[in-house]
Protein backbone atom coordinates (compact mmCIF):
# COMPACT_ATOMS: atom_id res chain seq x y z
CA UNK A 1 0.00 0.00 0.00
CA UNK A 2 1.75 3.03 -1.24
CA UNK A 3 1.25 7.03 -1.74
CA UNK A 4 -2.04 6.73 0.58
CA UNK A 5 -2.76 10.40 0.97
CA UNK A 6 -3.91 11.67 4.64
CA UNK A 7 -7.25 12.75 3.48
CA UNK A 8 -8.28 10.61 0.75
CA UNK A 9 -8.86 12.02 -2.21
CA UNK A 10 -11.92 9.50 -3.14
CA UNK A 11 -13.36 7.39 -0.69
CA UNK A 12 -15.49 4.50 -1.42
CA UNK A 13 -17.49 3.02 1.82
CA UNK A 14 -19.13 -0.64 1.62
CA UNK A 15 -22.09 -0.87 3.94
CA UNK A 16 -23.30 -4.70 4.18
CA UNK A 17 -26.75 -5.85 5.27
CA UNK A 18 -28.36 -2.99 7.59
CA UNK A 19 -29.99 -5.17 10.37
CA UNK A 20 -27.48 -3.92 13.01
CA UNK A 21 -28.24 0.09 13.79
CA UNK A 22 -24.93 1.28 14.69
CA UNK A 23 -24.04 0.82 10.57
CA UNK A 24 -26.25 3.81 9.81
CA UNK A 25 -24.58 6.14 12.47
CA UNK A 26 -21.38 5.05 11.93
CA UNK A 27 -21.49 5.23 7.97
CA UNK A 28 -23.14 8.52 8.48
CA UNK A 29 -20.16 9.49 11.19
CA UNK A 30 -17.76 8.40 8.42
CA UNK A 31 -19.25 9.81 5.17
CA UNK A 32 -19.08 12.86 7.00
CA UNK A 33 -15.65 13.32 8.50
CA UNK A 34 -14.54 12.65 5.07
CA UNK A 35 -16.68 14.87 3.63
CA UNK A 36 -15.69 17.18 5.74
CA UNK A 37 -12.28 17.00 5.14
CA UNK A 38 -12.47 17.21 0.98
CA UNK A 39 -12.86 13.53 0.36
CA UNK A 40 -15.08 12.18 -2.49
CA UNK A 41 -17.29 9.72 -0.82
CA UNK A 42 -19.42 7.22 -2.68
CA UNK A 43 -21.65 4.65 -0.39
CA UNK A 44 -22.32 1.12 -2.29
CA UNK A 45 -24.75 -1.06 -1.00
CA UNK A 46 -28.19 -3.27 -1.14
CA UNK A 47 -31.14 -0.82 -1.79
CA UNK A 48 -32.36 -0.99 1.17
CA UNK A 49 -29.36 0.40 3.04
CA UNK A 50 -29.08 3.09 0.83
CA UNK A 51 -33.14 4.13 1.18
CA UNK A 52 -32.33 3.88 4.41
CA UNK A 53 -29.42 6.59 4.22
CA UNK A 54 -31.14 8.39 1.32
CA UNK A 55 -34.57 8.43 4.10
CA UNK A 56 -32.89 9.66 6.92
CA UNK A 57 -30.69 12.60 4.88
CA UNK A 58 -32.74 13.97 2.43
CA UNK A 59 -31.05 17.34 2.15
CA UNK A 60 -28.10 15.10 1.78
CA UNK A 61 -25.87 16.73 4.20
CA UNK A 62 -23.96 13.47 5.36
CA UNK A 63 -23.95 11.69 2.18
CA UNK A 64 -23.95 12.77 -1.83
CA UNK A 65 -23.32 9.76 -4.39
CA UNK A 66 -24.16 6.18 -3.58
CA UNK A 67 -24.59 2.92 -5.71
CA UNK A 68 -25.74 0.01 -5.55
CA UNK A 69 -23.10 -2.44 -4.49
CA UNK A 70 -23.17 -5.13 -7.82
CA UNK A 71 -23.00 -2.03 -10.06
CA UNK A 72 -20.19 -0.83 -7.56
CA UNK A 73 -18.72 -4.09 -7.93
CA UNK A 74 -18.69 -4.37 -11.90
CA UNK A 75 -17.06 -1.27 -12.59
CA UNK A 76 -14.16 -1.75 -9.98
CA UNK A 77 -13.77 -5.31 -11.88
CA UNK A 78 -14.04 -3.37 -15.38
CA UNK A 79 -11.33 -0.50 -13.60
CA UNK A 80 -14.04 1.81 -14.31
CA UNK A 81 -13.98 2.84 -10.76
CA UNK A 82 -11.10 3.40 -8.38
CA UNK A 83 -10.73 5.07 -4.81
CA UNK A 84 -7.33 5.85 -2.29
CA UNK A 85 -9.66 4.32 0.70
CA UNK A 86 -12.00 1.75 0.58
CA UNK A 87 -14.05 1.02 4.12
CA UNK A 88 -16.04 -1.88 4.60
CA UNK A 89 -18.59 -2.00 7.29
CA UNK A 90 -19.01 -5.67 8.10
CA UNK A 91 -20.78 -7.43 10.89
CA UNK A 92 -21.95 -11.05 8.45
CA UNK A 93 -19.70 -13.37 6.92
CA UNK A 94 -21.02 -11.81 3.97
CA UNK A 95 -19.57 -8.80 4.13
CA UNK A 96 -16.23 -10.25 5.21
CA UNK A 97 -16.48 -11.59 1.38
CA UNK A 98 -16.89 -8.42 -0.22
CA UNK A 99 -14.27 -6.87 1.75
CA UNK A 100 -11.80 -9.52 0.44
CA UNK A 101 -13.19 -9.12 -3.21
CA UNK A 102 -12.28 -5.14 -2.35
CA UNK A 103 -8.79 -6.16 -1.39
CA UNK A 104 -8.21 -8.50 -3.92
CA UNK A 105 -9.38 -5.62 -6.59
CA UNK A 106 -7.80 -2.80 -4.88
CA UNK A 107 -4.50 -4.07 -3.91
CA UNK A 108 -2.73 -1.13 -3.79
CA UNK A 109 -5.23 0.87 -1.72
CA UNK A 110 -6.19 1.92 1.79
CA UNK A 111 -8.31 -0.69 3.41
CA UNK A 112 -10.03 -0.33 6.38
CA UNK A 113 -12.57 -3.45 7.68
CA UNK A 114 -15.17 -2.21 10.75
CA UNK A 115 -16.17 -5.46 12.04
CA UNK A 116 -19.27 -5.60 14.40
CA UNK A 117 -21.96 -7.16 15.31
CA UNK A 118 -23.08 -9.25 18.73
CA UNK A 119 -20.11 -11.30 18.18
CA UNK A 120 -17.30 -9.94 15.83
CA UNK A 121 -14.29 -12.19 17.41
CA UNK A 122 -15.24 -15.24 14.73
CA UNK A 123 -15.45 -12.57 11.94
CA UNK A 124 -12.24 -10.54 12.35
CA UNK A 125 -10.55 -14.40 12.55
CA UNK A 126 -11.80 -15.23 8.78
CA UNK A 127 -9.82 -12.00 7.53
CA UNK A 128 -6.40 -13.33 6.17
CA UNK A 129 -5.77 -10.73 3.69
CA UNK A 130 -3.96 -7.46 4.84
CA UNK A 131 -6.27 -4.54 5.95
CA UNK A 132 -6.55 -2.30 8.42
CA UNK A 133 -9.63 -3.95 11.15
CA UNK A 134 -11.38 -1.31 13.52
CA UNK A 135 -13.52 -4.05 15.97
CA UNK A 136 -15.86 -3.89 18.33
CA UNK A 137 -19.11 -5.30 19.70
CA UNK A 138 -21.47 -3.20 18.46
CA UNK A 139 -25.17 -3.32 18.07
CA UNK A 140 -27.15 -0.50 18.71
CA UNK A 141 -24.85 1.40 20.54
CA UNK A 142 -22.51 3.45 18.14
CA UNK A 143 -20.09 5.20 20.61
CA UNK A 144 -17.18 3.16 21.67
CA UNK A 145 -17.01 2.10 18.02
CA UNK A 146 -16.87 5.49 16.76
CA UNK A 147 -14.00 5.91 19.54
CA UNK A 148 -12.02 3.38 17.77
CA UNK A 149 -12.91 4.90 14.00
CA UNK A 150 -11.64 8.53 15.04
CA UNK A 151 -8.29 6.88 16.66
CA UNK A 152 -7.57 5.26 13.33
CA UNK A 153 -8.01 7.89 11.11
CA UNK A 154 -6.75 10.50 13.10
CA UNK A 155 -10.21 12.45 14.02
CA UNK A 156 -9.43 11.84 17.70
CA UNK A 157 -10.19 15.42 18.58
CA UNK A 158 -13.39 16.00 16.19
CA UNK A 159 -16.24 16.48 18.00
CA UNK A 160 -18.59 15.23 15.08
CA UNK B 1 -30.25 -12.46 -7.05
CA UNK B 2 -30.01 -10.69 -10.06
CA UNK B 3 -29.30 -12.61 -13.73
CA UNK B 4 -28.76 -16.02 -11.91
CA UNK B 5 -32.11 -15.38 -9.96
CA UNK B 6 -33.99 -15.93 -13.00
CA UNK B 7 -31.40 -19.31 -13.66
CA UNK B 8 -32.63 -22.58 -13.56
CA UNK B 9 -30.65 -23.24 -9.88
CA UNK B 10 -31.01 -25.81 -7.40
CA UNK B 11 -29.21 -24.31 -4.22
CA UNK B 12 -26.89 -26.95 -2.78
CA UNK B 13 -26.31 -25.48 0.69
CA UNK B 14 -28.73 -23.53 3.21
CA UNK B 15 -29.12 -19.68 3.98
CA UNK B 16 -26.83 -18.76 6.67
CA UNK B 17 -23.70 -21.31 5.16
CA UNK B 18 -20.18 -19.52 5.65
CA UNK B 19 -18.12 -18.76 2.59
CA UNK B 20 -15.76 -20.69 3.82
CA UNK B 21 -18.30 -24.10 4.10
CA UNK B 22 -18.87 -23.61 0.80
CA UNK B 23 -15.37 -23.38 -0.87
CA UNK B 24 -15.29 -26.65 1.85
CA UNK B 25 -18.22 -28.62 0.06
CA UNK B 26 -17.65 -27.73 -3.15
CA UNK B 27 -13.78 -29.19 -2.84
CA UNK B 28 -15.00 -32.54 -0.77
CA UNK B 29 -17.83 -33.53 -2.79
CA UNK B 30 -16.81 -33.13 -6.35
CA UNK B 31 -13.58 -34.75 -8.32
CA UNK B 32 -13.25 -31.65 -10.41
CA UNK B 33 -12.90 -28.33 -9.05
CA UNK B 34 -11.49 -25.38 -10.63
CA UNK B 35 -10.52 -21.60 -8.50
CA UNK B 36 -10.98 -18.47 -9.55
CA UNK B 37 -10.25 -14.71 -8.20
CA UNK B 38 -12.74 -12.32 -6.74
CA UNK B 39 -14.27 -10.49 -9.82
CA UNK B 40 -14.84 -13.84 -12.25
CA UNK B 41 -17.69 -13.39 -14.17
CA UNK B 42 -19.93 -16.27 -14.02
CA UNK B 43 -23.64 -16.28 -15.59
CA UNK B 44 -22.20 -12.85 -15.99
CA UNK B 45 -22.28 -11.98 -13.10
CA UNK B 46 -19.04 -10.57 -11.03
CA UNK B 47 -18.63 -13.80 -8.40
CA UNK B 48 -17.85 -12.19 -4.89
CA UNK B 49 -15.58 -14.10 -2.48
CA UNK B 50 -12.41 -14.69 -0.40
CA UNK B 51 -9.81 -16.16 -2.85
CA UNK B 52 -9.09 -18.54 -4.12
CA UNK B 53 -13.12 -19.29 -4.75
CA UNK B 54 -13.54 -23.27 -5.76
CA UNK B 55 -15.60 -24.06 -8.41
CA UNK B 56 -17.11 -27.38 -8.46
CA UNK B 57 -18.23 -29.21 -11.66
CA UNK B 58 -20.72 -32.01 -11.65
CA UNK B 59 -21.51 -34.63 -14.33
CA UNK B 60 -19.27 -32.84 -16.71
CA UNK B 61 -21.91 -29.97 -17.63
CA UNK B 62 -23.43 -28.32 -13.92
CA UNK B 63 -20.88 -26.08 -12.37
CA UNK B 64 -21.06 -25.45 -8.58
CA UNK B 65 -20.07 -22.20 -7.35
CA UNK B 66 -21.09 -19.52 -4.16
CA UNK B 67 -23.04 -16.67 -4.43
CA UNK B 68 -22.79 -14.14 -2.19
CA UNK B 69 -25.81 -11.34 -0.94
CA UNK B 70 -25.20 -8.66 1.76
CA UNK B 71 -28.02 -9.60 3.72
CA UNK B 72 -28.51 -13.60 3.46
CA UNK B 73 -24.75 -14.75 3.29
CA UNK B 74 -23.34 -17.18 0.46
CA UNK B 75 -25.80 -19.69 -1.54
CA UNK B 76 -23.90 -22.90 -3.10
CA UNK B 77 -25.20 -22.95 -6.14
CA UNK B 78 -25.61 -25.50 -8.70
CA UNK B 79 -26.22 -24.87 -12.51
CA UNK B 80 -26.37 -26.60 -15.62
CA UNK B 81 -25.20 -25.11 -18.47
CA UNK B 82 -22.52 -27.12 -20.49
CA UNK B 83 -20.86 -24.24 -22.48
CA UNK B 84 -20.05 -22.47 -18.83
CA UNK B 85 -18.44 -25.37 -17.75
CA UNK B 86 -16.25 -25.75 -20.80
CA UNK B 87 -15.61 -21.70 -20.17
CA UNK B 88 -14.48 -22.46 -16.37
CA UNK B 89 -12.37 -25.42 -18.11
CA UNK B 90 -10.41 -22.90 -20.11
CA UNK B 91 -10.50 -19.68 -17.89
CA UNK B 92 -9.66 -21.10 -14.42
CA UNK B 93 -6.62 -22.84 -12.48
CA UNK B 94 -6.34 -26.24 -11.13
CA UNK B 95 -4.45 -25.11 -7.94
CA UNK B 96 -5.64 -22.85 -5.42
Amino acid sequence: MTDIPVTPKKALIVLGCPEAPAQQALAFHVAHNLKTRGSEVLIAGNPSVLNLLKVSDPENHYITNTMVLEKCIAEVVEKKRDCDLCVVFAHNDAAIAYAATMRYLLPERRLVVIVFGKDPGPLEAEINFPCEKIVDKAVHNPMQLKRKINEVFGWAVSRT
Amino acid sequence: MGCIENLKYEMILPLGASFKECREYAEKNFTEVWYVDPGYKLFDEYIIGLPPIALGIDEGKKIIFPYTKPCHGTYLLRIEDADEVERVRKTARKKK
